[in-house]
């Protein structure tokens, strides 16, 4: 009996309040969205970063004979300066930043070169003494590379440090900004849900308010009366929470994996898995924002 | 049943208390009209006896409680002891006579066959036999009065407070609500009673409470509207 009132309440509330019904679905639905791409936007940008970051390393180029830089002024680098650079890497001051390091020889990276560069011209007039010979340095956190490079930068025998996260900065720094992005509007989009929710409690309870007042007169409960308000609540926000994760999946699926995938052939993207996993986050977001926005509401306008 | 002890009603809004240092007792089973001016406090004692408003000082006790110890989620379970009527019946108008009763019974929870067997009883009680399927803009404005008062007895509760409940009606329907709130209070429901009309109140011969600007200047037994002097 108690259920099948309280269901019926519920469904002529919606029918009553059918189009603020709607836009709390929709306002639901968007501000959801937001939220699930901000969500898998962080996703992807730590993905990208693990990727691209497990490939940084750090490369110490020591001097060669013609090398210009001021700490290459003995000429080219002595046995002397390896080992000092060799010791601290295994025993100074960074070394427990690194996690493994390589020497690659002139003749080696000649060999690379040669792979790197296979047909074209510039291959022709090159030797092995006019490459440097250098150090591979692989680190424990790649964020933290610009401690080691700036360890070894300006130290005799050393002619540059190239640091490769350096290239990734400006794509991280504009991904980063993508994130916060969706996340502020995400944040904006659900401030708007939750106070189109509360207006739409109110409107509910002012429509209703003679049955409200008979209910209190007659001994309903807070919790009776109260209930089909917050249900409907919940109900518009989980039909928007229902689509936002819908058109997430779809997003991923067609414009991340089918579009972005396809074209540019990059590994390591979200996909409907990630995507998958974000569904129950906007769910429980969808129905706490409701819940508790009817609950605020309900105690300020609807005492019994 | 209803006891008030130097109670005190101040609104926020105004000057002058609703209800200033009030005393009365009722006792179980009694009829009580309640009279005075617009203004008066009749429409503040009411509401102070359902627990709607908080009393500034004083004690109201009703129905064996101390309304001001009342923790507020007792109090739906405490006003079910209570029937309340007013002028203006405040039935849903999309809701049959029958269902307007049932409604008050469905929202606190009574099982349905429950609601189907005491619903034909409190109709035929206040003499609607037959107009249970009737919504309200189809009956008469006494039978409306009826309908409220069937829904505010159906629980039957122990005080029936009734705000001027002929207030919109003529004076034939009146009688025969005054004769239904006599029948209700000879099954041992307390009736109280606000109201204006003086031919009704000197014709029923009950106690009269008269209040003026909040304060209780004459409780008599048997009483009739105008001041006995």
């Amino acid at each position: 009996m108690r259920a099948q009132f309280v269901l019926t309440e519920i469904g002529v509330g919606l029918w009553r309040n059918l189009s603020i019904t709607i836009s709390v679905i929709i306002v639901t639905a968007v501000s959801l969205f937001f939220l699930g791409s901000g969500l898998l936007f962080q996703r992807q940008v730590n993905e990208l970063r693990t990727l691209l970051y497990d490939e940084v390393q750090v490369s110490v180029f020591l001097c060669g004979a013609e090398s210009t830089a001021i700490s290459c002024a003995d000429g080219e680098v002595t046995q002397e300066q390896r080992d000092a650079i060799v010791a601290e890497l295994t025993d100074g001051e960074v070394a427990p930043l690194i996690e493994d390091f390589t020497y690659e020889s002139k003749d080696e990276a000649y060999e690379r070169f040669l792979v790197q560069f296979e047909g074209s011209p510039i291959t022709e007039n090159l030797t092995a003494d006019q490459l440097p010979e250098s150090y591979r340095i692989q680190l424990v956190d790649p964020e933290q590379s610009a401690t080691v490079a700036s360890r070894f930068e300006g130290q005799l025998g050393v002619e540059s440090v190239d640091d490769q996260r350096e290239l990734f900065v400006g794509l991280f720094r504009f991904l980063n900004g993508a994130t916060a992005f969706a996340w502020f509007f995400a944040g904006i989009m659900l401030i708007a849900a939750t106070l189109l929710v509360a207006t739409t409690i109110r409107l509910a309870a002012f429509n209703r308010r003679r049955e409200i007042g008979i209910m209190r007169l007659v001994g309903a409960s807070k919790f009776f009366i109260q209930l089909p308000f917050m249900l409907e609540g919940i109900f518009a926000a989980t039909i928007g929470a229902v689509l936002a994760s819908g058109f997430l999946v779809g997003f991923t699926r067609v414009f991340v994996q089918d579009y972005v995938g396809g074209r540019f052939n990059i590994g390591g993207l979200v996909g409907t898995g990630d995507a998958l996993l974000v569904v129950p986050v906007l769910l429980l977001v969808g129905i706490l924002l409701a819940g508790v926005s009817s609950l605020i509401t309900l105690e300020r306008y609807l005492r019994v | 049943m209803i006891r008030f002890d130097n109670v005190t009603k101040v609104y926020k809004a105004k000057q002058r208390a609703a209800l200033d240092n009030v005393s009365l007792n009722i006792d179980r089973g009694e009829f009580v009209f309640l009279v005075g001016a617009s203004g008066s406090g009749k429409s503040s004692f009411l509401r102070l006896c359902l627990k709607e408003e908080k009393a500034n000082s004083g004690t109201v006790h009703v129905a064996g409680r101390d309304l001001a110890r009342l923790a507020s989620w007792k109090v739906p379970r405490f006003r079910r002891q209570m029937g309340v009527v007013f002028q203006d019946f405040r039935l849903l108008p999309n809701k049959t006579a029958g269902e307007n009763i049932a409604f008050a019974l469905q929202v606190i929870g009574k099982p349905k066959h429950v609601i189907d067997r005491t619903v034909p009883e409190v109709l035929q009680l206040v003499g609607l036999d037959g107009k249970a399927d009737r919504r309200p803009d189809e009956l008469s404005g006494g039978e409306q009065q009826r309908v409220a008062i069937a829904r505010a007895f159906v629980n039957r509760p122990a005080i029936l407070l009734a705000d001027e409940p002929t207030g919109n009606l003529d004076p034939t329907t009146s009688v025969g609500i005054m004769k239904l709130l006599d029948r209700i209070n000879k099954t041992g429901t307390t009736v109280v009673m606000a109201t204006h009309d003086d031919e009704m109140v000197d014709q029923m011969r009950k106690r009269v409470i008269q209040l003026e600007e909040g304060v209780v200047i004459r409780d008599q037994a048997r009483g009739v509207y105008g001041s006995a002097s």
